[in-house]
């Protein structure tokens, strides 16, 4: 695992560097398009621009995102089940802290993993999802968050999306005011040369393409970093089965977009959650934000154990490219030739051949689906503070905020209560 | 003179190298004990909850007396082989992991008790420590894995022999006796 941090890290460097490179690029275009000597000043406008979102995100990037998308902290009596989950993972990952939790009141199934390190580190999940899987399932996609946390890509992410910005603000705010006639080369046509010609169609060419390019690297980098989130799922969880079962009930969902998500934070989700990007074709597959959940699901499926070097060698078969997971991990992986998990809690691990019966006490009775969507729901309208009645009868009766000193008759013994 | 400094060089890469390696073993040793500490966090939890298990099914479990005891009986050994080597606490563990997979078994069949709030959230409770014993023991096995390698493998073999280094030990549940078949009757 360390060593798959390691490479993660120089990965990650050597593409803020290229990112970097192409901001710079950007900002001196610019500079030269606006006065003669302006490069340098270029620069350092897009020096500042870059320096002050970094700041911003690094401080309150997992901040504003959680409240742009409309998530809110709970506690361990809230959602137990949830939350048990998590530390269960926490456990498995070995994170030094257990991340925070928040629930999301949306329809489509999702969930996401921010902060800037494992210390600070959040993961959110939306109603919908809650209402739809069990808990193994529930596990795989916490199990997929954590990878991002334990691999670092949250704060990859957070970077990278942060250059992003800066690179698609400039591109664009250069590309209006030239085109409005702002640029010295339009007021005065007699100071340059053919060098000068040469140069603001360079400038313009790489305004339009920078910011195309910078987003091709993004999204490149964000599909392996799924890949090696759902390796790492299996390897937590050892039941690659969990996740695969997660993401074909995710990809079964009706389409909905997620409130709060832009091009820009898609990649942070466990799924795309722009409705559009569900169906897209191999045209698109350059600009897909994620890989293609039936290609997940195959390689997950097809793990004949729970390591690195299992989750490798489907990745090689199904997609027909090479290596996703770093070599230097897989030389140290200490899951080569770990077993999965049978059934229940029952699994193997790769010294230790000998099954453990002793962790029998079998996995909670799967909660069945309504009583689990119930408490769900349960949970958002307390939240949004509804009452709750409960009649002799065992009804139970939902009293909307508003409503007060009425009275309500019992819509299955047809008892009155007077509501407070 | 050159003489001198290539020796003196040759001092120093070697000390920054057995400094590199000290440093990587502390960080694996501190690493397995942090890991142990997790595991032994989550067998304290499921020793406490016990006690409030059995307060909540022994009003409907009147013809379990013999489970209940099982269970009861494994919680006193897990205590007293508090004190004893890890092989020993790993079986005593086990046996009361074993004796709480048959009391929840044996509860499937009481309607009453599922039906109780308080029942099945001590059981999504003791559940999910029995799960955070098993993912904190897998982690854990997992670091003792990596330091043991690095104790046993050559070059860092040789820093961990000067420094006493010594491997540890897995935590491995082990099963106390095959289990009994599940006795059916028919009357």
């Amino acid at each position: 695992m360390f060593e798959a941090i390691a490479a993660n890290r120089r990965k990650s460097a050597f593409l803020v560097v290229l990112m970097a490179v192409l901001l710079a690029a950007l900002g001196y275009a610019l500079g030269e398009l606006y006065g003669k000597h302006g490069g340098p000043v270029g620069v350092a406008i897009a020096a500042v621009v870059w320096l002050v979102l970094t700041l911003v995100a690094y401080a309150q990037g997992d901040q504003i995102f959680l409240s742009m998308s409309g998530a809110r902290k709970i506690g361990p009596q809230d959602l137990p089940v949830l939350w048990n989950v998590v530390e269960e993972m926490t456990l498995a990952a070995g994170l030094p802290r257990m991340p925070s939790v928040y629930v999301i009141d949306d329809p489509a199934p999702n969930a996401f993993a921010t902060g800037r390190s494992p210390e600070t580190a959040s993961v959110a999940v939306t109603a919908g999802l809650l209402k739809r899987l069990d808990r193994d399932e529930l596990q795989g996609v916490i199990a997929h968050e954590l990878g991002h946390i334990k691999n670092r890509d949250i704060l990859l992410m957070l970077f990278a999306g942060v250059l992003m910005g800066a690179i698609v603000l400039l591109a664009d705010v250069g590309l209006r005011s030239w085109l409005w006639g702002g640029g010295r080369s339009r007021r005065s046509s007699n100071d340059g040369g053919g060098a000068q010609i040469i140069f603001v169609v360079l400038a313009i060419v790489l305004m339009i393409l920078a910011p195309l390019m910078a987003q091709l690297v993004y999204f490149a980098v964000s599909r392996r970093r799924e890949y090696l989130a759902d390796a790492s799922s299996a390897v937590f969880t050892r039941y690659p089965e969990g996740l695969a079962r997660a993401l074909e009930k995710i990809a079964a969902a009706p389409p909905s977009s997620l409130r709060g998500v832009s091009r820009a934070t898609a990649p942070m989700y466990i799924v795309n959650p722009l409705a559009a990007a569900a169906k897209q074709s191999n045209a698109a597959a350059l600009t897909a934000t994620h890989p293609p959940v039936a290609e997940r699901i195959r390689i997950l499926r097809s793990m004949s154990g729970a390591s690195l070097a299992d989750y490798d060698a489907m990745y090689n078969r199904v997609t027909g490219k090479g290596s996703v997971v770093p070599k230097a991990s897989l030389a140290d992986d200490p899951h080569a030739g770990a077993g999965l998990r049978i059934q229940g809690a029952q699994w193997r691990e790769g010294q230790a051949a000998a099954p453990t019966a002793a962790t029998a006490a079998p996995a909670a009775p799967a909660a069945p689906a309504r009583a689990r969507a119930r408490s769900v729901d349960d949970f958002f309208y307390g939240q949004d503070g509804w009452g709750r009645l409960t009649c002799q009868c065992g009804a139970v009766l939902k009293v909307p905020p508003q409503l007060h000193g009425v009275r309500l008759r019992c819509p299955r013994c047809r008892t009155e209560h007077q509501v407070r | 003179m050159i003489a001198l400094l290539i020796v003196l060089g040759i001092i120093v890469v070697l000390g920054a190298a057995i400094v590199g390696v000290y440093n990587g073993l502390v960080r694996l040793r501190n690493q397995v004990k942090e890991a142990w500490a997790q595991v032994d966090v989550q067998l304290k939890r499921r020793f406490d909850l016990i006690p409030n298990l059995m307060e909540t099914v022994k009003g409907y479990m009147h013809h379990e007396r013999e489970t209940l005891e099982s269970v009861t009986q494994a919680r006193a050994a897990v205590a007293g082989a508090g004190a004893g080597s890890l092989g020993d606490r790993a079986q005593a563990e086990g046996a009361l992991g074993m004796a709480l997979g048959r009391l929840f078994a044996v509860a499937e069949s009481y309607p009453d008790l599922k039906a109780s709030t308080n029942f099945l959230a001590l059981q999504e409770e003791l559940t999910s420590t029995e799960n955070k014993i098993g993912f904190a023991r897998q982690y854990y096995n997992q670091s003792v894995m990596t330091f043991n390698n690095k104790v046993e493998m050559f070059p860092s073999n040789i820093v961990a022999g000067i420094f006493n280094f010594a491997k540890s030990e897995f935590f491995e549940l082990k099963e106390p006796e095959q289990r009994e078949a599940p006795k059916v009757k028919f009357d």
